[in-house]
């Protein structure tokens, strides 16, 4: 088993299923397997999962549009976002 | 042949149920598939509505939320946890108590509780704010991703083309269907492209739905211990705020009624609606001020004056599901196989309201009471 979010334990072997199944787009990829979706944002899986989707579909790495970086990036504690300040 | 228009749960899940009933279908996404609203939805399920049409629509759209894991094979990890909204003053109260009588006489088993059985049921909620609470443990929640996911392999499975980053630039009289992958004959079209329809309905010069898309955003926490937020828990007079544990991983998701008018294709997420919407969720759940966001995202209610949705025929042969106003998630079980039965049987056994839902209402200067929203 070869791991490649560790936020949310997602292994190569899911990824490459899916991507067998059918599912293609990295933004589905991501949404069902919650990939990039933990506290890290996809700073660690998402170019490994790029890597892979790219060896699979035949496609260059650069032409796999990441997906958009969310606010925050790096996990804030909500106090500090309420009471911030103080 | 059937062209569905609009790749969210309402679209797929429609065609479905169309070739579940053995029409060819096919489904133009201009993006991927649950690009539009479905995915940035907050995964709840209700049959907590406060009028006839949408308490009966929702009652059996639970229903067939309980078979479809079964249904369409794959875990859509449907969830029957509960909505409970809270009050705050003596007149939510007795608001709260005329609701639970109509949803009781519609087989929706809501009651009201007290604070401290409230506290049980959320055992880290800031009890003593709050009155009393409405209950209802029959609504719920589902994974979008998984839900939209299911449905699509289902109507794959039974021959449905999905054709996605594929943009309708133009329909023509008989239908012809051109889109950015060329052109398609289909004898009938299914609009379901809620916070786009206007454009789509336009196309055949019938703009007689008047929808705004409203941007609407959501804050979610890192995961925390499951069984402390389940239920989706709500107190309206709190500018509609709303927390509710993810049913996945169980990170807290947090809602506020705070919106902007917006183009449905803007969805940059705004500080100010961070700020906004912890500021209530901690009033909730005082505990979560300990726990850290993890992200913010945004989508769009598309609202119709009444916050009702245009369900039916706009003309012959073209049929529209949109309008949503942030409840086509959880309506869409219901709206599918509602709106398939229709198109391919003329009738249905879904008790849908075809009158209160008809698209042409707003060109009649009619409107039904305003469905009752939250954050």
């Amino acid at each position: 088993m070869r791991i490649v979010c560790r936020c949310n334990d997602v292994t190569v072997e899911e990824i490459e299923r899916l991507i067998d199944e059918g599912v293609t787009d990295l933004e589905e990829l991501r949404r069902l397997l919650r990939i990039g979706m933990g506290p890290c944002q996809g700073r660690t899986c998402i170019p490994i999962v790029i890597s892979i989707l790219a060896k699979k579909t035949g496609k260059k790495p650069e032409e796999i549009q990441p997906p958009n970086a969310r606010f925050p990036v790096r996990p804030v504690k909500i106090e500090a976002l309420t009471e911030g300040g103080k | 042949m059937i062209g569905i228009i609009g790749g969210g749960i309402i679209g797929v899940a429609t065609a479905y149920e169309l070739a579940k009933l053995g029409e060819e279908v096919v489904v133009f996404e201009k993006r991927y598939f649950g690009s539009g609203s479905t995915f940035r939805c907050a995964s709840g399920i209700r049959a907590q509505f406060t009028d006839e049409a949408n308490i009966k629509l929702m009652k059996y759209s639970i229903e067939r939320w309980k078979q479809l894991s079964d249904e369409l094979g794959h875990n859509i990890m449907f969830q029957q946890t509960g909505y409970l909204f809270l009050a705050t003053s003596e007149e939510e109260v007795e608001a709260f108590k005329n609701n639970i009588k109509l949803q009781n006489k519609f087989g929706v088993p809501t009651k009201l509780i007290t604070p401290e059985e409230a506290k049980e049921i959320v055992p880290p909620l800031n009890a003593d704010a709050f009155l009393a609470g409405a209950w209802n443990p029959e609504d719920g929640k589902a994974s979008p991703f998984h839900t939209l996911y299911a449905y699509k392999k289902a109507g794959e499975k039974l021959g449905v083309k999905f054709y996605e980053y594929t943009k309708v630039i133009d329909i023509e009289e008989g239908w012809r269907i051109k889109t950015t992958r060329g052109e398609f004959k289909v004898d009938i079209i299914v609009n379901a492209t809620n916070a786009w329809a206007k454009e789509i309905n336009a196309m055949i010069g019938k703009d007689v739905v008047p929808i705004k898309p409203f941007k609407h955003q959501l804050v979610k926490t890192e995961p925390i211990e499951r069984g402390q937020i389940e239920p989706l828990v709500c107190p309206p007079a709190w500018n509609d705020s709303y927390v509710i544990q993810d049913g996945e991983d169980g990170g807290v998701i947090c809602g506020t009624a705070l919106e902007y008018e917006s183009s449905p294709d803007d969805v940059s997420p705004t500080y100010e609606f961070a700020k906004e919407v912890l500021k209530w969720a901690v009033k909730i759940v005082p505990a979560l001020r300990h726990v850290h966001v993890i992200r913010q995202w945004a989508g769009h209610y598309a609202r119709t004056p009444d916050n009702n949705p245009a369900i039916g025929e706009l003309t012959e042969n073209f049929y529209v599901a949109i309008g949503f106003s942030g409840h086509g998630f959880m309506m869409a079980p219901a709206v599918a196989q509602a709106l398939a039965e229709r198109i391919v049987k003329g009738r249905t056994k879904v008790p849908l309201d075809w009158e209160w839902f008809d698209p042409w209402r707003f060109e009649r200067g009619e409107l039904r009471s305003s469905a009752f929203q939250i954050g």
